[in-house]
């Protein structure tokens, strides 16, 4: 482990080690109903922050096999959607502890809610999708068209119609406030850090990722 | 030169359809079937979401089943045949028309049945004809592009009802949440930003799949 090449992931721990401490540590305001359970921001919302960012990177793959035709693009653009699902799941699990926690049920009826099951289901699809084809360039290609019209509706769907609904109990919807806004200034110390070394955790797990793969299928091919 | 390419291969399927009425009879069967169903197994008026969920729930099964069969009807030689003469473009715009003037067409006529055995809900006609024919003019969009995908593959309907539905579903929320306005009130307050967002979303499909088509015509 050389300092000069993997000095990101060594900072990605480290944040992500200050933002769990420090998450529990800090100050935070005295709200209602939420008490201190609002340190589940510094969790729950990162997860959701690292998925939409490692996302965003399996689309800008897609685009480029597209683009160019090389299977290695592919196999990043595959795992990064594998990574974006287990944060997707983990942004899901700590949801419903907040949300049995504050609104007494783990899951309930809303806007916000509903978008983050599509969108997982509609990844699941992709793998399901990647499974049913064999030929390597036939599977990447059809693969990264479903990748890039689900992720362009996604956006619009699951970014755009839940601000549109009102009465929400999910915070950022039309309903209620965002508590991004309002952020307490010692909150906001802890969270960008926390989104930025989840992100580099992200990126950790999907470069061990795809590296395994194209070891594996190194190996294959001399076998 | 393109809109001649779309214009030609539009009135091939319609031609074909209108000989054979293989589409439209089955889905129209299907339909009146389900409906039929329903009238039995509700032996009381029902209320207004129900009427709403079931119409549309009836709605999203037959067009899924309407749609599916777009790009499994023509043989590998056609295909070929039809990869030499005409661009991607064309093709996918042209499936997508017609998938679109096919959806519409059943929509309607399902309306009418429907509203005739299990009554009539609506408030707001204008409104809920607007949804109802944005919305199916949604799903025809979102699953033309979802079939051309699945044709890719071993062609299962299964693999295509699994990559349609998480799409559709926020599709089908916003349609039943304006459907359902219709249904309770006249106005017509509050819903402009659904409708207009139901319009960008047909925009938006359409554009992915002139754009992505390509990609999956050639092989």
């Amino acid at each position: 482990m050389t300092l000069s090449k993997d000095w990101w992931k060594i900072l990605g721990v480290t944040l992500v080690l200050y933002s769990i401490i420090a998450g529990f540590l800090v100050p935070v305001p005295e709200l209602r109903v939420i008490d201190q359970s609002i340190r589940n921001l510094f969790f729950h919302v990162c997860m959701w922050f690292a998925m939409m960012a490692i996302f965003t990177v399996s689309l800008a793959y897609s685009i480029r096999y597209l683009s160019g035709f090389d299977i290695r693009q592919d196999i990043l653009a595959a795992q990064a959607v594998n990574v974006g699902l287990l944060f997707g799941l983990l942004g899901i699990v700590t949801g419903m502890e907040w949300a049995n926690f504050t609104w007494g049920a783990p899951w309930v009826n809303d806007p916000q809610l509903n978008g983050a099951a599509v969108s997982i289901l509609a990844y699941f699809a992709y793998t399901v999708l990647r499974h049913s084809m064999d030929e390597d360039h036939k599977r990447a290609k059809v693969a990264a068209v479903y990748n890039i019209f689900a992720f362009v509706l996604l956006v619009i769907f699951v970014g755009i119609l839940p601000k549109m609904s009102s009465g929400s109990l999910h915070p950022g919807a039309g309903g209620s406030p965002s508590t991004v806004a309002t952020l307490d200034n010692v909150m906001r110390l802890v969270f960008y850090p926390a989104i930025i070394g989840w992100i580099l955790i992200g990126t950790w797990i999907l470069n061990i990722r795809v590296r395994y793969i194209r070891l594996k299928q190194e190996a294959d091919m001399n076998a | 030169m393109l809109v001649a390419e779309i214009k030609h291969l539009i009135v091939k399927d319609v031609r074909l359809e209108l000989k054979q009425k293989y589409a439209l009879n089955g889905i129209l069967l299907y339909v009146v079937s389900t409906i039929f169903v329903c009238y039995l197994s509700f032996t009381h008026i029902i209320d207004a979401p129900t009427w709403n969920s079931l119409f549309w729930i009836i709605m999203l099964f037959a067009s899924v089943n309407a749609v599916s069969k777009s790009f499994v009807q023509e043989s590998q030689g056609r295909q070929l045949y039809y990869y030499t003469l005409s661009s991607p473009q064309a093709v996918i715009l042209s499936k997508i028309i017609y998938n679109i003037l096919l959806m519409g067409v059943l929509s309607l006529l399902s309306l009418i049945v429907f509203a005739a055995l299990m009554g009539n809900f609506i408030r707001n006609m204008p409104l809920f004809v607007l949804s109802l024919l944005l919305g199916s003019f949604g799903f025809a969009s979102v699953l033309t592009m979802i079939s051309a995908i699945s044709s890719r593959t071993n062609n299962n309907f299964a693999l295509m009802a699994i990559l349609s539905f998480p799409i559709m579903m926020p599709l089908l929320i916003t349609l039943m949440k304006v459907s359902k306005q219709a249904l309770e009130s006249n106005s017509w307050d509050g819903n402009y930003q659904f409708i207009l967002v139901l319009m960008l979303i047909n925009l938006v499909v359409v554009t992915l799949a002139f754009l992505l088509f390509p990609y999956l015509w050639k092989d």
